[in-house]
């Protein structure tokens, strides 16, 4: 079942009197359960595709369906609902809540989607311990190392259960060890039919999804099964 | 999302930065806290002087030379008043006169008349205004002493050498001593003491605590004085002071007295006078305190605004998980209104604890008007204020707040 679309979609840049077409009429669907890695060199609209893809930005261009629904002009409040209920998003730079610890950086969507304290608590111990934090619910970000600071930003894009979750360079902040098992997380997650758009710089990292998407240029060159 | 849980939100964004709440209340504790504070030092003023007039009674009467309300209504130079008693008008016999024609509505009347002069005791010497006054003024103006006896209709009948003391001219002259009895030098005349009043305060004006009281017609036959400073009367009913009022007057007026040459007042003229000038000194005290209070808000929107900047990557992330821009809106705007909240309940608390420190000294008094109004203000301030910011933070574009560095 195709579960994101996006077709023709553009978004431009104005930089003075220069357009820049971040995506260009760019075409791409994904299927419920598919890990895909999108690849490609610095400028050529990864992060742009994702953050349209995702809903954190509107495109210029285009039509973008979720679930079946066209999605492309909603407001920003539908959007937010729409991030909150359907979409996991894990960052380079984790962007956790500073001073605030591992449980209340989790259970964030949660106060967004309007969940008791005690079920928040419930869920974000849950996945806390699903991603091997069991033991720091309380430690805050800098109590943790890197490789534990975006396992508790993993843990926080699933909370909610979405139904794609998104990752701009997961593995970039982090050391080798760190990145191996953020890796087998992704894996992990993949197996047990979680939907995961991935960008990464990483050959040994995209490999571990089932197809590549190459990016040039905010076009897409190439779209292969791995 | 529910209310209760943005404003929880709100609390922890707040604890989180913990210093920097305290630094943004900071303006508001200091501007409620002023507010509160010289408002409750004008309204305890105010209280304080009606306290001293209830002491007075409600059904006495004055009579003054001159005019002193003046044509605005106000009090007029003091100089002039002054010029008015020495033109010497008002007399004795005015006084004998008013009792003999009245006695079905007046009970009483004390005259008092002044002069100055130089107190002396041992090495002790101060300048001093002397009060020559009835003997039954202790009862007209409802004096009481501490020590010692007012003196009595025969000693005033010979003119005898004998003094009340106020409680401050006693203290400097004589210290510790029991001045009872003992003899003061008045411009080198012995004088002998025949009691202390009590102390009866008093903030700018005359301070009766300063004065010496000796017969009238000792004054006037010792230091060849005839200025009248007021008759005092003691009415019936205090329903009859219009009554009374009017009768004085007609009587004065048929002794050959112009109308500006004399006054008959009640207190009630003279406390409305005085607490029309003390409510102006308690606006203008609180008008001071106020532009702290809006220094204090301008403080809560520069805090609030460079909260927004600094926490532009967190702003960004709310978005990104599913904060919608009303939700950030409220939540920057409960961060305001309890930072003026809280601000304002501790400037409220210290200025209570200053007030209770302050009433050592100087009457203060706390209003819950003063209390409501300052933390009404504080509140109004830390929402207009923190309101731009809100709204800046609420249109953020989320993926611009989260690139933000």
């Amino acid at each position: 079942m195709t579960l994101l679309k996006l077709k023709n979609v553009s978004k431009h840049y104005q930089v003075g009197d220069i357009t820049i077409k971040a995506l260009d009429k760019l075409s791409f669907e994904v299927k419920q359960g598919e890990f895909v890695a999108v690849m490609g060199p610095s400028g050529s609209g990864k992060s742009t595709f994702l953050q349209v893809a995702s809903m954190l930005a509107e495109p210029t261009d285009g039509v973008i369906t979720l679930k079946g629904k066209d999605v492309t002009h909603y407001d920003e409040k539908d959007r937010a609902h729409l991030r909150n209920k359907e979409i996991g998003f894990v960052f380079q730079q984790f962007n956790l809540l500073a001073k605030t610890s591992a449980m209340d950086n989790v259970s964030l969507p949660l106060v967004y989607s309007g969940e008791s304290e005690l079920s928040r608590y419930k869920k974000a111990k849950e996945i806390l311990n699903k991603v091997g934090l069991g033991d720091r619910l309380e430690n805050a970000p800098n109590q943790l190392s890197g490789g534990q600071q975006q396992r508790v930003a993993i843990a926080r894009a699933l909370i909610n259960k979405p139904s794609i979750l998104f990752a701009d360079e997961p593995t970039g902040n982090l050391d080798s060890k760190s990145g191996a098992e953020i890796k087998d997380l992704f894996k992990e997650l993949h197996k047990e039919g979680k939907t995961i758009i991935m960008v990464t710089h990483e050959k040994y990292i995209a490999k571990i999804a089932e197809r590549l998407l190459t990016m040039k240029d905010g076009k897409v060159v190439s779209d292969t099964k791995i | 999302m529910e209310l209760k849980s943005i404003f929880l939100t709100a609390v922890k964004a707040l604890w989180v930065n913990k210093a920097r709440s305290v630094l943004t209340m900071l303006g508001v504790i200091i501007g409620v806290g002023s507010v509160v504070l010289l408002t409750s030092i004008g309204t305890g003023l105010q209280l304080y002087i009606q306290q001293q007039f209830a002491d007075l009674g409600a059904n006495t009467l004055f009579v003054v030379p001159g005019n002193p309300f003046g044509d605005g209504g106000g009090f007029g130079n003091p100089e002039e008043a002054f010029i008015e008693s020495s033109k010497g008008k008002l007399k004795r016999r005015h006084l004998e006169k008013i009792l003999r024609d009245h006695r079905d509505i007046i009970l009483d009347g004390a005259v008092t008349g002044f002069s100055s002069g130089e107190a002396k005791y041992r090495n002790e010497t101060k300048k001093v205004t002397l009060l020559g006054v009835t003997a039954n003024y202790e009862t007209v103006n409802n004096t009481e002493s501490s020590s010692g006896k007012w003196f009595t209709e025969s000693d005033e009948d010979r003119s005898r050498r004998v003094v009340m003391m106020g409680s401050k001219i006693t203290e400097e002259l004589f210290g510790d001593i029991d001045p009872v009895n003992k003899q003061v030098k008045l411009e080198g005349q012995n004088y002998r003491i025949a009691g202390v009043l009590e102390t009866k305060g008093g903030f700018g004006g005359p301070n009766y605590d300063n004065y010496i009281y000796l017969p009238f017609n000792t004054l006037t036959d010792d230091f060849n004085s005839e200025l009248i400073d007021n008759f005092s009367f003691k009415i019936k009913d205090e329903n009859l002071i219009d009554e009374a009022t009017e009768r004085i007057e007609k009587t004065l007026l048929g002794e050959n007295l112009k109308e500006d040459e004399f006054s008959v007042f009640d207190q009630t003229q003279l406390l409305e006078t005085i607490n029309s000038i003390l409510g102006m000194l308690t606006i203008g005290l609180g008008a001071i305190a106020a532009i702290s209070l809006v220094v204090g808000g301008i403080g809560i929107m520069n805090i609030m605004l460079v909260s927004v900047t600094e926490r532009t990557r967190e702003i960004g992330l709310r978005k990104a998980l599913g904060a919608t821009p009303n939700v950030i809106l409220i939540q920057f705007l409960f961060e305001a209104a309890l930072l003026s909240i809280a601000g304002g309940m501790i400037g409220v608390g210290i200025a209570y604890v200053g007030s209770i420190f302050i009433q050592q000294w100087f009457p203060a008094q706390v209003t819950m008007e003063a209390v409501t109004l300052a933390f009404g203000v504080s509140t109004v301030v830390g929402l207009v204020f923190g309101a731009a910011p809100a709204r800046r933070a609420s249109k953020l574009s989320p993926i611009e707040a989260l690139r933000y560095e």
